[in-house]
């Protein structure tokens, strides 16, 4: 039997990054087909493809023989695949109806009260149907709005909005990832019933072994490459692990270490392990996204309220409720969203470097010449590249952005430096810049705590590696065992926690 | 690099050219004695709009200066008939600034939008101002405070050199102190500026107050010129402020705007209304006409906007544009 999808070449490039390098996939009709990979190794953007939200630079996308169009959401949708986001798409203030039907309300014969009604009792029939095969939980009211249901509950009328297009094709990004055990079996059982109906589903998940019990087929992405394609039954943990991460590290991560100092901080959550941070330390947090690495650095910098978090520093108990009280303890953070949390973008370069630092170095008036004499020396060290030091921050690239938000915290002097995720984005020759900078900061002394997504970088640059899951620090690696299969066992759930 | 002139002049050359047309259509337009009747009657829409800037730049408005103006000088006059007009003025500030403590209290405390806030404040304080005067206006034809609308210091009356200091001083605020980068840090991105340790609640809290006393001294102006409170007076008034921060290229989103631009947004008002009287242009009309120049103005900065956006893909080589000013 010919595969319901085919996928020829697919390519894709977004500036300097390459997300898909000529991947070929084929999906068979009836297929729960799971497709794994670590982050950026290209799932979200093969999927956003399918959806028709991206257009592939190269390559052929072929439902049951014939081409899907791409870059158009509405067309894909009309040729029969449906995507069901793990940030749920449904509007939550309509009925569970009028979400089903949105968008193709006149495919419902009838005019006014008499399509109302049609549309009622299909939706009502589908969600029926949807629960029977589950033979759990109660039958969904197709009158209540969406948003008082609970989000396995908006799944299924997700899935319903897929069935009343008559969809073959179903896309499923992450969607266990906010489930709890119970839930999860409620979907699964969906999904199984789904395939009993001859429609096929891709599902991507970062939960390796529910991929291995779900899955009929199991492809695994890395780098933007397809690495394999493997019946479910013959894959391992151990296989899949290797798959996704099994690049050798490159040899591109200067890393030295420094002399060690004294413990600058000690983070004690209420549950799991601590952590602790040396003066002229590196000291990494691995984890999938959403394991709640930046929740914690968040709540250690005073940006977000923890309760039950404990924090040393330097040997005292302390507890920053603001930024400004974790700055005035010599704390900096460069945090995840580098636009939107990190820089003023239409300031200049120098407002900017200035702006943590201002309330020490300028009591209350303020110069132009002040404010350039303040970030010129970041500048110059931190080889930022600009016409002018007062040009907005928005007309720098990206890893001239990212140095900027490094310089704030250097023109502070902080003793201790949070990153999250610093590298994301920036080209290869700024991550190399960055790495030397956190070289030379360890050698000054500095500790620094680095959250990373990338596992070769956080492998090679860290000191000492924590591993977080469901928010908890669950391991911390010896130094004879950080190899990224042990980190991605911890951080997927494969060994449990130690103590 | 005409576009960017534009862009950083355009307000300045709109009222240029507006004068310059009034001056051909009116004899009478440009004489010493119009162009400071013109000033004179700027000064108090551009006091208030000083404050208004400060706020929107933090990306907040402040609708309830009008009520406020009414508020400020109905009670200088009540406490100045106990105590003398020194206190009574004192008086008239700080309840400006109360009020303005209430608006900044709301946003950065109780997280009110600062439109809802000030919509209920604008209400509120016109009725406190109703019910401190019980309804009546309140005249003192003698006194001191009279100087501060009536008096003049050589040809130039006291408001123009009010006006003139308000607007030099929060112009100085705004560029060379760093409250004043953080308004700006404040409104172009609040969550960054927290993260760099600045206090939201303080910064939300300080504007309004600025605003609120600024329309307070306003309301004394007004009152002097007048030689009486009413209770009444000001209804709209937050109307040409915000209008002249708008002419004067403030964005509303918050995170840029600059004094000087306001100053010539609220001479271009001044000198339509002068025009329209000197020309015995229906009020009726005026209302129109005004309206139509805001509209324009927008308009024409958003098609400026757009044709910058695209000549800078070529050149990233800087616009300074919105920063603080650097004057």
């Amino acid at each position: 039997m010919d595969p319901l999808l085919v996928l020829r070449g697919i390519t894709k490039r977004y500036g300097g990054v390459q997300a898909l390098a000529g991947v070929d996939l084929d999906v068979r009709a009836g297929e729960v087909h799971g497709l794994v990979g670590e982050n950026g190794a290209g799932k979200s953007t093969l999927l956003k493809i399918l959806s028709g939200a991206v257009v592939p630079d190269a390559g052929e996308v072929r439902l049951a023989g014939a081409f899907l169009p791409t870059g158009s959401p509405r067309a894909c949708e009309a040729c029969g695949v449906s995507t069901i986001y793990q940030e749920l798409s449904l509007v939550p203030s309509l009925t569970a109806t009028q979400n089903i039907f949105l968008g193709h309300e006149s495919s419902t014969p009838g005019r006014g009260a008499a399509r109302r009604n049609a549309m009622r009792e299909r939706a009502s029939s589908l969600l029926a149907e949807l629960l029977g095969e589950t033979r759990e939980g109660s039958m969904i009211d197709p009158d209540r709005p969406v948003r008082e249901l609970s989000v396995p509950e908006r799944q299924m009328v997700e899935i319903a909005r897929a069935l009343s297009r008559e969809s073959r094709l179903i896309l499923m990004d992450e969607p266990s990832a906010t489930l709890t055990e119970q839930e999860t079996a409620r979907l699964h059982a969906t999904v199984h019933g789904l395939r009993a109906r001859g429609v096929s589903i891709l599902y991507i998940s970062h939960r390796l072994e529910e991929v291995l019990t779900l899955a009929d087929r199991v492809t695994v992405l890395r780098d933007g490459r397809r690495v394999e394609t493997i019946p479910a039954a013959e894959a391992t943990l151990d296989r899949l692990i290797r798959g996704m991460v099994g690049r050798s590290i490159r040899e591109h991560y200067p890393k030295e270490s420094a002399p060690l100092g004294d413990v600058l901080i000690e983070i004690e959550p209420p549950d799991g392990l601590s952590v602790r941070v040396r003066a002229g330390e590196v000291v990494g947090l691995a984890g999938l996204v959403g394991s709640g690495r930046t929740e914690l650095v968040r709540a250690i910098f005073g940006a977000d309220r923890r309760p039950g978090l404990r924090v040393r520093w330097c040997g005292h108990v302390v507890q920053a409720r603001s930024p400004a009280e974790a700055i005035a303890l010599g704390i900096g953070m460069v945090p995840e969203d580098r636009q939107g949390q990190g820089l003023v973008l239409g300031l200049g370069v120098d407002v900017n470097i200035a702006l943590p630092s201002l309330d020490r170095e300028s009591g209350g008036w303020l110069s132009p010449a002040r404010l350039r004499d303040l970030a010129r020396p970041l500048i110059r060290d931190l080889q930022i590249r600009l016409a002018d030091p007062s040009q907005p921050v928005r007309s720098l690239s990206g890893g001239n952005q990212q140095k900027v938000v490094l310089a704030k915290w250097l023109a502070r002097r902080v003793r201790l430096l949070i990153l999250d995720e610093p590298t994301r984005g920036i080209d290869v020759g700024a991550k190399q810049e960055m790495y030397r900078l956190m070289n030379q900061l360890t050698h000054e002394g500095k500790g620094i705590l680095l959250i990373s997504s990338d596992l070769p970088e956080v492998l090679a640059m860290s000191d000492r590696l924590y591993v977080m899951r469901h928010h908890r620090v669950i391991a911390e690696l010896p130094e004879g065992d950080r190899s990224p299969e042990t980190v991605m066992a911890y951080a997927t759930g494969a060994v449990g926690a130690t103590r | 690099m005409l576009i960017r002139l534009l862009r950083s002049y355009g307000s300045l050359l709109g009222l240029l050219l507006i004068g310059t047309v009034l001056s051909l259509l009116s004899d009478r337009f440009l004489t010493t004695s119009n162009i400071i009747n013109i000033a004179r009657q700027v000064s108090i829409n551009a006091i208030v709009a000083a404050g208004m800037t400060v706020v929107i730049i933090t990306g907040g408005i402040d609708l309830s200066v009008g009520s406020t103006i009414a508020l400020a000088g109905c009670s200088a006059l009540l406490v100045a008939r106990g105590t003398g007009d020194l206190v009574g003025m004192a008086a008239g500030l700080g309840a400006g600034a109360l009020v303005g403590l209430l608006n900044g209290g709301l946003v950065a405390w109780g997280r009110v939008p600062p439109f809802i806030t000030t919509l209920a404040t604008m209400t509120i304080v016109r009725g406190g101002a109703l019910v401190l005067t019980n309804g009546e206006p309140i005249v003192q034809s003698t006194g001191p405070y009279l100087w501060l609308g009536q008096a003049s210091f050589g040809p130039i009356p006291i408001p123009i050199l009010l006006m003139a200091a308000v607007l030099f001083g929060t112009h100085w605020f705004l560029a060379r102190t760093r409250w004043g980068t953080y308004v700006y840090a404040v409104g172009g991105n609040a969550e960054a500026a927290r993260l760099a340790g600045i206090s939201l609640a303080g910064i939300q809290i300080l504007v309004y107050v600025l605003a609120g006393a600024l329309s307070g001294l306003a309301g004394l102006v007004l009152a002097a010129r007048l030689s009486s409170a009413q209770p009444n007076t000001g209804v709209g008034f937050e109307l040409d402020a915000i209008a002249a921060v708008v002419l004067g290229g403030t964005s509303l989103m918050g995170g840029e705007g600059t004094i000087w631009g306001t100053m010539v947004g609220a001479f271009i008002i001044g000198i339509l209304n002068n025009g329209f009287n000197l020309m015995n242009v229906s009020p009726f009309y005026q209302l129109i006409a005004k309206g139509a120049v805001i509209v324009l103005a927008v308009l024409v900065d958003q098609l400026v906007k757009a044709g910058m956006a695209s000549g800078r893909a070529g050149s990233p080589a800087t616009t300074t544009v919105g920063g603080p000013p650097t004057a």
